[in-house]
């Protein structure tokens, strides 16, 4: 018996999101005297997959079929509820993402689970199952129990810290049957930014607001943003108007991020910004204006010009380095 | 073609959300309820859809009496008729199994919802009535368009789009741009009056998880102020004190 993780990868690079999911569920196995299996879909290869075992996973099943490098939902399900039969696993961990909840959703029917997303803590078994989840797009905590032998928990970013010290670990073909039925989606191209940081995984996100004037200025956040290894993000008005691709839209109704650091620049703070940004640990604001909503929100400020805050900010930070 | 549109009946995103009952229950006490703002995309996009190729376009909610006035402002917005399952909404589970039986009875060849809704925050219940019904299930899709039996979307991934297609019928999860929120005019508002609103029991029981105590986060300290002409001063901050440098 094991617990189960499934993993994702983008053109082959395995996501520290579910590098995460993979210690996250290291620690719980090694509370439950269990160990650690991974399912890994696509072309990957042996060099990522041994991420998987430095997080904490005794055991990789590498689904090796290339139709799988893509996100299909349907399939992704059918051969994770495989691997999870295989290893007579009782609980499915991943990470939360855009293709992680539509899998884990399906994967909930197929197995019989109780599912909790959002998890941001170790459940607490003393008596029950017990996981603490966050709630109304980070305002709220709620302490769910789930009441399902078989269980799946999406966990949120940072729940617990990266392991990069596991032991190696093997490497197991694994074949799935899959049926046309589950290929019934058909993805004709894809769009995406290479080269990048990604938004929901980054550790540190700098992100700019209707402050930053125009597109045109956008060079500003962006230097600060590669001297730090940054993802860069915006509000979304600045999205909305099309200063910025959609994907970078941070809030409410854009992306959640949890990076350990969010530094916003010329955003006010408004209510539905800052859902998508209170998970972060260290919040800098860098706003002309000292009223602005955002500093009540901010563990450091700055009161000043954006465009010249930034290139000082971006020559420091340079000096540090 | 026949359109079900599954929304929520949520706090307005400018709520305070705070408990009562010793933390067990979330405390309506001065709180505006709203259509999701994800499901209201959904419901945007669905109208448009209907205005181009005709067909009827159903709102459903799973919900206590409280959520009609929520389901009135949806048939403002253009659906045609609604049905409330009359059942607090208790679990993902729950609300799956509803949506799954008026779904198959329906006959709906798309059913839209909102890629989560604005209080738990799940993203699970349109991949869970997709199982349940054996039909794809697509999310988050920023783009739809049906051509003939097919349906054309965009969605979202890590950092881009992936464009997809997929034929009728399908269940998607929708947020922005897939289109604009609708404000309701007065023509809508007074239709929708007399639109249908058909109250249906709850087929099953059934759920996996309870919340058992609600938590707030703890509040935040003041912020430490920088001048702005000493920002080596911050990054020192970054670097020794939060020590993410
Ligand atoms: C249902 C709903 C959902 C929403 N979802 C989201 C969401 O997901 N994400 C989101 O971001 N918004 C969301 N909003 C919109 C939100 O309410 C705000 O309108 C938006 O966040 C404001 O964006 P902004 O801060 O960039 O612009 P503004 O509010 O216009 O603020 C610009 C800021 O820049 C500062 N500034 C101007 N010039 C300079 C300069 N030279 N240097 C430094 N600072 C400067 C100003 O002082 C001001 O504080 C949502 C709204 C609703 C109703």
């Amino acid at each position: 018996m094991s617990i189960l993780v499934y993993i994702e990868q983008a053109e082959g690079a395995i996501k520290k999101t579910s590098l995460e999911a993979v210690s996250y569920a290291r620690a719980l196995a090694d509370n439950e005297g269990t160990g650690v299996t991974a399912v890994a879909m696509g072309s990957i290869e042996n060099s990522q997959l041994a991420k998987v075992g430095a997080a904490g996973a005794d055991k990789v099943l590498h689904v090796n079929n290339e139709r799988l490098n893509a996100g299909i939902i349907q399939a992704h399900a059918s051969a994770v509820a495989q691997a999870y039969k295989k290893v007579e696993a009782k609980t499915l961990i991943l990470a939360k993402s855009s293709l992680g909840d539509a899998v884990a959703a399906r994967l909930a029917i197929k197995l019989n689970a109780g599912l909790v997303s959002n998890v941001t803590d170790l459940p607490d078994t003393s008596s029950g199952y017990k996981v603490k989840r966050s709630i109304y797009t980070g305002k709220a905590f709620a302490e769910t129990s789930i009441s399902t032998e078989h269980k799946i928990l999406a966990v949120k970013k940072n729940a617990v810290d990266l392991k990069t010290d596991g032991v190696e670990a093997e490497v197991e073909l694994f074949e799935v049957a899959l049926s046309e039925d589950d290929f019934s989606a058909k993805i004709t191209s894809t769009d995406q930014a290479t080269g990048d940081v990604l938004l929901p995984e980054a550790d540190i996100v700098v992100s700019g607001g209707r402050g930053m004037k125009g597109p045109e200025n956008w060079n500003l956040i962006e230097d600060l943003a590669k001297s730090l290894g940054a993802a860069t993000g915006c509000s979304k008005p600045v999205s909305d108007i099309g200063w910025r691709p959609h994907h970078e839209h941070v809030g409410q109704t854009g992306v959640k991020v949890a990076p350990t650091l969010y530094i916003a620049i010329g955003i006010s703070g408004a209510i539905q910004h800052l859902a998508g940004v209170n998970s972060s640990k260290y919040i800098v604001v860098i706003n002309k204006d000292a009223d602005a909503p955002f500093f009540k929100a901010a563990d450091y400020g700055i009161v000043g010009d954006a465009f010249e805050v930034l290139p000082k900010l971006t020559e420091a930070v340079k000096a540090l380095k | 073609m026949k359109i079900l549109v599954c929304i929520t009946h949520v706090p307005d995103t400018t709520s305070k959300i705070q408990f009562t009952d010793n933390n067990t229950k979330f405390d309506k006490n001065g709180v505006q309820f709203i259509i999701g703002p994800y499901d209201d995309y959904a419901l945007a996009r669905a109208v448009e859809l209907k205005e181009q190729s005709g067909g009827s376009l159903t709102v459903l909610n799973v919900g206590e009496a409280e959520t009609e006035p929520t389901i009135r402002k949806a048939l403002a917005i253009g659906a045609d008729e609604a049905i409330r399952v009359n059942a607090f909404p208790k679990d993902s589970l729950f609300v799956a199994n509803q949506i799954a039986h008026y779904a198959k009875e329906g006959g709906y060849d798309l059913i839209l919802m909102g890629r989560e809704s604005i209080d738990f925050n799940g993203g699970m219940v349109h991949g869970m009535v997709g199982e349940i019904l054996g039909m794809p299930s697509i999310s988050p899709v920023m783009k739809l368009d049906i051509e003939g039996n097919i349906g054309k979307m965009a969605r979202e991934i890590e950092g881009g789009k992936e464009y997809l297609e997929v034929s009728l019928p399908f269940i998607a999860g929708c947020q922005e741009p897939i289109s604009e929120w609708k404000i309701p005019n007065m023509r809508g508002i007074m239709s929708a009056r007399t639109k249908p609103l058909n109250v249906v029991e709850a087929i099953s029981e059934e759920t996996s998880t309870a919340v058992d105590a609600f938590q707030l986060p703890p509040a935040k300290g003041a912020v430490k102020l920088i001048d702005k002409d000493n920002v080596e001063e911050l990054v020192k901050l970054l670097k020794n004190e939060a020590k993410v440098l």
